[in-house]
């Protein structure tokens, strides 16, 4: 993650330690990777939820701060509240590790201003609970207010199960928060950003919110 | 004081690995299992013996660590 930030933003980003009280001053993006974090022992980042740093992820977050959780990151989002639902067991029960196609639902947010609506980009998936569940309401009030941002769709953006591979709810990916400024998704956007790898369609994520940043300044 | 603190998913929410269980069993020879659910339990042991501390104490840890109340419920039992 730090090494497709450091990419396409020509910048340095910083390690924050989960023990730490403190964001760097004048930050602009808090970046929650994808990973472990306590074994996903209880739940699937249930611990790191309260970490030390989360105070003042919250404060960042509440002062209109962009925030972004990436597969293990969205899930602490979950469980700290600061995105709604719950990441469950996948529903085949199987770890799964490919491609998925991930159709762009919106681009009028910071996170996805480098693609288009309607864009299907092939990004890798790497996880045993990636199932997104929400209760009824709320998965209502995520669609009709345009907070899932991204879906697991087939190659041309269409809705099929067999490209759903985690058997979340409507085929969610990502979900944005009311005010629009935190994002989780299970995706590893940050995998293809290298032509090496044979796909960068991940960058316009990256590039969107170097625009975003370049145009508030 | 010891207390007992039991998480099991609330219905309707999808049960995955309890489906696998309840496969497995069948497998085994187990006859007429109609569903499983997985659920989990902690027992904690408390230095002092105030069972209503305790019980509070465990209600508020289920509300924010133990149990996901998007789709788990729970039940604290201080068992002495």
């Amino acid at each position: 993650m730090a090494h497709a930030l450091r990419l396409v933003s020509g910048r340095e980003p910083t390690l924050v330690w989960h023990a730490d009280r403190e964001l760097p001053a004048g930050t602009d993006l808090v970046v929650l990777p994808g990973g472990f974090s306590y074994g996903d022992y209880l739940r699937c980042g249930a611990i790191a939820a309260h970490a030390p740093i989360m105070e003042a992820v919250r404060a960042h977050a509440r002062a209109g701060g962009l925030v972004m959780g990436v597969c293990n990151g969205f899930q602490i989002l979950c469980e700290a509240g600061l995105l709604p639902g719950v990441l469950q067991r996948n529903a085949s029960v199987r770890f799964i590790c490919r491609e998925v196609c991930l159709k762009i639902e919106r681009s009028d947010t910071a996170f996805t201003r480098g693609y288009n609506a309607g864009q299907v980009i092939r990004v890798p998936v790497a996880h045993g609970e990636g199932n997104y569940f929400a209760a009824e309401d709320t998965i209502a009030r995520l669609e009709s207010e345009g907070r899932v941002l991204f879906r697991y769709t087939d190659p041309d953006g269409k809705r099929d199960d067999k490209w759903n591979v985690n058997g979340a709810m409507n085929a969610i990916a990502g979900v944005l928060n009311e005010k629009l400024n935190v994002l989780g998704l299970m995706p590893h956007p940050e995998n293809h950003v290298e032509a090496a790898v044979g796909c960068t369609d991940g960058r316009g994520l990256f590039a969107g919110l170097v625009a975003h940043f370049a145009q508030a300044a | 004081m010891k207390a007992r603190v039991t998480v099991t998913l609330k219905s309707g929410v999808l049960d995955p690995q309890g489906k696998a269980i309840e496969g497995a069993l069948k497998s085994l020879g187990v006859a007429g299992v109609a569903s499983v659910r997985q659920g989990k339990v902690f027992d904690i042991e408390f230095a002092d013996a105030d069972a209503a501390k305790a019980e509070a104490a465990l209600k508020d840890a289920a509300e924010k660590l133990l149990a996901n109340t998007v789709i788990e419920n729970y039940r604290v039992e201080v068992t002495g």
